[in-house]
């Protein structure tokens, strides 16, 4: 193991929550990630923003290794992931994540959807699986969705249980990959809601986004990627408000 | 001429020829011959009721024999073409290839006749049990490329959504990619079901003690010692009264399933 077990000694809040250091990520001879250097603290919601194509969503995979580093280390809560002796899986049940498109389990129920993996992956009894899936559909307001399968809800509603269903597993940090993009707009406050309390509780959060509104009031920082570089990054009004760099305000200046 | 007229004039003539060809089957065909030799009543009879008690049942178990065997081994050729381990691709594939490049009928005799003498070894269930393993061989081959297909097509986004929430690839496999591949092939799994139970007849070839005939075989005894081609319009009719309900049955499992898709 690289981590020494003073790693897992350290005060909590010492370590950072995601720690990227020098990451790159080519696929075939299309270089995506150019030497990311990028952080979460503990509690910290930060939101990624930038062009498509910017690398942006490959990042937040390569956090859980989602997509493979081609070089450079990931760091989560101190424990490295690039690292063969590591437990992906444990790993990965204390991150959660929000896909783009839901990605629900289309033949299984809302309930069942949120029960799985915790019976399968944390091995919970399925009498405490089911109290803990309950209690997070009440909290993304579907609660009386559970019986429901996935077809026959709206994608915001789909959107909240695949929050639920991350919650579930109890994670330590949410990894969100453009939450809102597949969404008719009418439904995308209710999403973006539901993330905003998260954050208030105080939910380690990395969220790929186009929701400037979101990063600004919601955000501890926002960072800019371009090209597979962070380009710029800080409080949120500041980069988004004030950003030093030209590639910045020229996107600042198409979307807002 | 108007077109209409034209279109009608072309019509009529179709049906015309139509009209003349049955009337020229009806008036040509003996059918005093042909009741006697195909709907022969009194022989029909008498092919009951061997003909369900021993026959259909034998049709019905063994494909089903057949079918959960093929499905147990595809499944696991399926899996084995799917693994990241090269020798088990390999493997899979020249099998799948080779067992879908020979003849049923082929494979059969061989392990009904070949494989016991080149392997001093006796498939349970005689020859019957013999010409079983061979089916579930071959089918197996078909299945498997069946699965696969379904497999591949459960989209990417499902393995990662599980993936992510730390399921391991067993479990992500069982629990979320399978269940929804076999919802996709469905339609293509009932074909191979129904082409098996017809391909049941070719076990004839391994020779079928008398309690082990199934509906080809009974019905081919029976034409030989009857002297009268009914038995095999009647096993026809068994055949019909297995297959349709089934892909009735299946037709509305996939209505079914749909709700969930």
């Amino acid at each position: 193991m690289s981590h020494p077990a003073s790693g897992a000694a350290a005060p909590a809040a010492a370590v950072p929550a995601i720690e990227v250091r020098a990451l790159c990520k080519s696929f075939g001879s299309n270089e995506v990630l150019k030497g990311i250097d990028f952080h979460v603290d503990q509690g910290e919601v930060v939101c990624v923003i930038g062009p498509s194509g910017s690398g942006k969503s490959t990042l937040l995979r390569c956090v859980n290794r989602l997509e493979e580093p081609t070089t450079g280390t990931v760091m989560v809560e101190g424990v490295d992931i690039t690292d063969s002796e590591t437990d992906l899986d444990d790993v990965r049940t204390r991150i959660g994540m929000v896909f783009q498109q839901f990605n629900l389990f289309p033949h299984l129920t809302v309930l069942k959807n949120l029960t799985l993996a915790q019976q399968r992956a944390k091995k919970r009894g399925k009498a405490e699986a089911t109290e803990i899936a309950r209690r997070n559909l009440a909290k993304v307001g579907l609660a009386e969705k559970a019986d429901a399968f996935p077809a026959q809800l709206s994608g915001g509603q789909q959107q909240r249980v695949a929050i639920a269903r991350a919650l579930s597993m109890d994670p330590d940090m949410m990894l969100f990959d453009e939450p809102t993009s597949a969404l008719d707009p009418e439904l995308v406050g209710d999403v973006l809601e539901v993330m905003k309390q998260l954050a208030k509780e105080g939910m380690t959060m990395m969220v790929v986004t186009h929701e400037m509104g979101f990063a600004r009031e919601v955000g501890d920082r926002v960072v800019f990627m371009d090209g597979g570089v962070v380009v710029e990054q800080g409080k949120p009004e500041d980069v988004l408000g004030n950003p030093q760099h030209e590639r910045t305000k020229l996107f600042l200046s198409k979307v807002l | 001429m108007k077109r209409s007229t034209r279109r009608r004039l072309i019509q009529g003539v179709l049906y015309a020829v139509f009209a003349a060809i049955v009337l020229l089957i009806i008036l040509a065909a003996d059918w005093g011959r042909i009741q006697t030799n195909f709907f022969n009543l009194d022989v029909a009879a008498q092919t009951f009721p061997e003909i369900v008690t021993i026959a259909a049942k034998n049709t019905v178990v063994y494909t089903a024999i057949a079918f959960v065997g093929g499905m147990v081994l595809g499944l696991v050729l399926a899996l084995m073409k799917l693994s990241p381990v090269l020798p088990y691709r390999w493997l899979a594939t020249g099998y799948i290839e080779l067992f879908r490049g020979l003849p049923a009928l082929l494979v059969i005799f061989g392990f009904a006749y070949a494989v016991p003498i080149a392997f001093q070894w006796r498939p349970p269930g005689g020859n019957a049990g013999a010409g079983l393993i061979g089916l579930i061989v071959v089918s197996a081959a078909y299945i498997a490329e069946t699965i696969r297909a379904g497999i591949e097509a459960v989209p990417k986004g499902q393995v990662e959504a599980a993936r992510s929430l730390g399921m391991n690839p067993a479990w992500t496999m069982l629990t979320v990619v399978l269940p929804q591949a076999f919802r996709i092939i469905t339609p293509p799994l009932t074909n191979e079901l129904v082409i098996l139970i017809k391909d049941t007849s070719l076990l004839f070839i391994a020779g079928m003690a008398i309690a082990d005939r199934e509906l080809t075989t009974f019905a081919r005894d029976a034409l030989t010692s009857q002297a009268n081609s009914t038995p095999l319009v009647v096993a026809a009719l068994m055949y019909l009264v297995i297959t349709l309900p089934l892909t009735q049955l299946v037709a509305k499992l996939e209505r079914h399933n749909k709700r969930g898709r």
